[in-house]
């Protein structure tokens, strides 16, 4: 398992400088780690969160957007008409509630649909698991680099500490 | 006051300032009255010029950021008045043409004929707050009200347009709006 400080310093490896998102338990220590340190934009909606990713990666910065699943849904449309649109690159970290149909019964649907929903997008993703985490964000990063679109990792239970 | 003519006031005040301009006819009006470099037009996502107007704004301080935004976009992303509140980005002003109208659909009526959205701007923390009713007050207060120190919030009442006349949409590709005013910002 991946500590929420690890996990940052990955990400900051990788070249993510900016973070916004709307909270998960499933990422609620690396959301601790991020408040701890200071620059984590606490949004207040989804969809808000990619527009303001939006608008950081136009001054500069290689955003990630923090995410549950449930979220996902609520952003379709943003990163339809945005960010994949305009060519906004951005890291989406979604928790995967609802991860093999174990959960309770308002992630199932969701946590169902997904992995789908996100190759109906065209967006990239992966599946974090606990050993190759550092691979799969250095992935990441190099993908959005390569494409200019949003790039998603999927962050199932039991990966994050 | 229609549109057209508030644009035409405000605009000529925006120095090198860096404009998000919300969907529909807002984005329109402006890119024919003056297309500037510094213009990014949102023509979809509804709802989140001011999002996008805050990435920039917290990022960039040193640069000044105005929000061109509508009564149907506000309503649709009233969270994002709270997080401008709690962020308080002293370069953004944010200009809202309230129609009470959902303008490029059909002038189908919005709410802000009963809600005044500058009051909740006023409680989620704007620094200063201020409603315009005509092209006269206008006049007195833009120079003065872009130039200060934010967030700022001005709510300007302009009319329905129910003529039927055509206004050119963008001509530029999203891609190429973003390049442009990535490239005004200097980033």
């Amino acid at each position: 398992m991946v500590t929420g400080v690890e996990f940052l310093h990955l990400l900051r490896g990788a070249g993510f400088d900016f973070f916004t998102g709307v909270p998960c338990s499933l990422a609620k220590s690396l959301i601790a780690t991020l408040e701890e340190r200071g620059g984590y934009i606490a949004e207040t909606r989804e969809d808000a969160a990619v527009g303001l990713a939006a608008g950081a990666y136009m001054a500069g910065k290689q955003p990630v957007v923090i995410m549950q699943n449930s979220g996902l849904g609520v952003c379709v449309n943003a990163l339809a008409s945005l960010s994949l649109m305009y060519h906004f690159p951005c890291l989406l970290l979604i928790t995967w509630r609802g991860y093999q149909g174990k959960d309770a019964p308002e992630h199932l649907i969701m946590g169902d649909i997904s992995p789908t929903l996100l190759s109906t997008m065209k967006i990239p993703y992966q599946v974090l698991s606990a050993e190759p985490v550092g691979d799969s964000i250095r992935w990441a990063a190099e993908t959005l680099r390569q494409t200019n679109q949003p790039v998603a990792l999927l962050l199932p239970p039991g990966v994050m500490r | 006051m229609k549109l057209v003519e508030a644009l035409e006031i405000v605009i000529p005040w925006l120095g090198d300032a860096l404009v998000v301009h919300a969907n529909g006819f807002i984005s329109r009006e402006s890119f024919n009255v003056k297309d500037r470099l510094g213009n990014f037009y949102m023509i979809g996502s509804m709802g989140l010029a001011s999002s996008i107007a805050l990435g920039v704004a917290l990022n960039r301080p040193d640069r000044r950021v105005v929000v061109f935004d509508g009564d149907g976009n506000v309503l649709m992303n009233l969270g994002s008045l709270a997080l401008i509140g709690a962020t308080q980005p002293k370069n953004l002003v944010h200009i809202v043409f309230d129609n009470e109208a959902y303008g490029s659909t059909g002038n189908q009526r919005t709410i802000t004929g009963a809600v005044a959205l500058e009051e909740i701007a006023r409680a989620s923390g704007y620094q200063r707050v201020q409603r315009v009713n005509t092209a006269a007050t206008l006049q007195s207060i833009i120079q003065e009200f872009l130039a200060q120190s934010g967030p700022a919030f001005l709510l300007i009442k302009i009319e329905p347009d129910y003529e039927e006349r055509k206004i050119g949409r963008i001509t530029h590709e999203p891609p190429q709006i973003a390049a442009r005013f990535m490239a005004a910002i200097g980033s």
